[in-house]
């Protein structure tokens, strides 16, 4: 079975984000960039199926800047076996909404036919948590989100996909139908590091590029955004010497026990 | 227009948070105006449903009650949302792994966009978000003639309970080959919910093990409040990952945050630091968590926590 994974770029996630004058977005000039963790641990995931047999080719898939063609090499490195950029810096300097990736990201299904889809279940720059279950709608699939464990079950046309999700009250299993959409939480694998040789290596494998146009999607969303701002700034606290000190602000200060 | 909230509940009971998504609809219905209707959607949820009933500001309760939305399985429910959206202008739900894994699926079936986590409402179209791990708040604003929404909880005040409003039955049945409940695992506990709780303390990769946990016991009872932990230590095993407060956890806002042994990375903080009154414990004085602390301790958290569990007798 081919497994398709969806991977983004964004800001790396130990930078301190900086909020333009003007207002208008986040500052993204000169700042490091980086795959999504979450997006790292759905590459992974799908090089340890391949690594187990279930899975026969590892395909990543990404949509934005040229830049972001680094985010594919890297995927690459890790074991991806091809990879599709769909560039977007052609049309539109502005960023690509859960919706539209979504419906770019079904075409690509509609194309390679693959029997999983890996996605990450939230890019950490918007936060939004929608494209793997959007894409499952439009693709007419089953979602298994915020996977902690994925297991493929039965054989020949029979397969199936157990999916252990994190809930609020716990952890809750759910059985697909193949294919299916998968979006993946924190703890259902540790990525492993891009190894030298296979950065090398990665350079040569196949990437091909597409535009939005080849897909017949438009990319124009009908959510603006507005204004971009700093949320309000907390106020430095004191540090206290003892308990005594602490449980006493609290009551009588802080007024909260 | 009108505005339909789906009530979120576990084993029959109505959870806290839709009292908040009411709230936020509330907000809306003061611009639109139109009725606020609740979908109680489930297997034997009668009692779920007499009390979404009781919520201040809800016009009518529509109760689908069937086995094929037990367990709330995304692809039955998606399904069953489509069909009612017609004639609602807004869809609202709790920003919950329910409402979360839910919501978009029903946007996207309705080929508009949906709009994550909000914590203001500015007008029926306008509305604030945190982005980059709440390190940026966004207004966005919809162009769509629907508006798919989750709310996050901590932004609004829940409202009151002395409503009765009509219950009616909502006889759709869809159909569902793709997905099937296997089980679940819930974490028993009898303190508050993480969530809604008035007080929080929560455990970091300083604790030093699942152990250790226990020394948050007695003071959590004392002060009735929940347990909570950083994503380091749910990564150690030293909780389970319900506990995890955080960007990828639970976000909570409560009145008084104890975080103990927790450094303070933007992940953890994205998920306390509404808290009004927010308490650190921690040996590493450089701690980042120190910036955001209303009260910070610097000390051996052996040593501290009992002192702090005796103190609180006095």
């Amino acid at each position: 079975m081919k497994i398709l994974v969806a991977v983004k770029r964004v800001i790396d996630y130990n930078v301190k984000i900086r909020v333009k004058a003007d207002h208008s977005d986040v500052d993204l000039t000169n700042v490091k960039m980086a795959m999504n963790p979450f997006c790292e641990i759905a590459v992974e995931e799908a090089v340890r199926l391949k690594e187990k047999g279930v899975a026969t080719e590892v395909v990543a898939v990404t949509i934005g800047p040229k830049a972001a063609q680094e985010q594919l090499r890297t995927a690459l490195a890790l074991g991806a076996d091809r990879a599709i950029h769909i560039d977007t810096s052609a049309e539109t300097e502005a960023r690509v909404e859960s919706l539209a990736a979504a419906k770019l990201l079904a075409k690509v299904v509609e194309e390679e036919q693959p029997g999983l889809v890996i996605l990450g279940k939230q890019a950490i720059d918007t936060d939004n948590n929608q494209t793997g279950q959007m894409l499952a709608a439009l693709a007419g699939l089953p979602q298994g989100t915020f996977a902690s464990e994925v297991q493929v079950s039965g054989d020949g046309g029979d397969k199936k996909l157990q999916v252990t999700r994190e809930i609020d009250g716990g952890l809750q299993t759910v059985e697909l139908t193949l294919p299916a959409i998968v979006t993946t939480d924190l703890r259902l694998n540790e990525p492993r590091y891009a190894k030298l040789p296979d950065i090398m290596k990665a350079k040569k494998k196949p990437l091909d590029v597409k535009s939005p146009a080849d897909y017949g999607v438009e990319v124009a969303s009908k959510l603006t955004l507005l204004k971009v701002e700093s949320p309000a700034e907390r106020k430095g606290g004191i540090k206290v010497g003892s308990v005594d000190e602490l449980v006493g602000k609290l009551k009588n200060e802080a007024k909260v026990l | 227009m009108s505005i339909l909230v789906l009530a979120e509940h576990h084993d029959g009971i109505l959870v806290g948070a839709t009292a908040h998504v009411v709230a936020a609809a509330l907000k809306l219905k003061a611009s639109i105006g139109g009725d606020i209707d609740v979908l109680v959607a489930g297997e034997n949820v009668g009692a779920v449903a007499e009390a979404a009933a009781r919520l201040d500001g809800v016009s009518k309760v529509r109760v689908a009650d069937n086995a094929v939305y037990a367990h709330q399985l995304a692809e039955p429910l998606s399904a069953l949302l489509v069909e009612l959206a017609d004639g609602y202008s807004h869809v609202l739900a709790a920003a919950s792994t329910t409402g979360k894994n839910l919501l978009p699926r029903v946007a996207a079936l309705k080929d508009v966009s949906q709009i994550s986590e909000i914590v203001e409402v500015v007008d029926a179209d306008t509305f604030k978000r945190p982005i980059y791990a709440g390190n940026a708040i966004a207004t966005v604003q919809s162009a769509d003639s629907l508006k798919v929404i989750t709310v996050r909880s901590t932004g609004f005040d829940a409202v009151g309970e002395g409503n009765s409003a009509a219950i009616e039955s909502v006889d759709t049945v869809v159909e569902n080959r793709h997905s099937a409940f296997i089980k679940q695992e819930l974490a028993q506990s009898d303190r508050p919910e993480l969530a809604a709780a008035k007080v929080v303390i929560s455990g970091g990769r300083g604790m030093g093990s699942g152990e250790n946990f226990k020394l948050l016991d007695g003071i959590a009872d004392k002060l009735g409040a929940a347990i909570g932990a950083s994503r380091a230590a749910v990564d150690a095993g030293f909780v389970p990952n319900d506990m995890q407060v955080g960007q990828t956890g639970k976000i909570v806002a409560p009145e008084l945050y104890i975080a103990v042994g927790i450094s303070g990375a933007i992940q953890h903080l994205a998920g306390m630091k509404d808290s009004k009154v927010i308490v650190a414990i921690n040996k590493d004085e450089e701690a980042p968590i120190f910036q955001v602390a209303d009260y910070g301790l610097v000390g051996d958290l052996f040593e501290v926590l009992p002192a702090f569990e005796g103190r609180l007798d006095q």
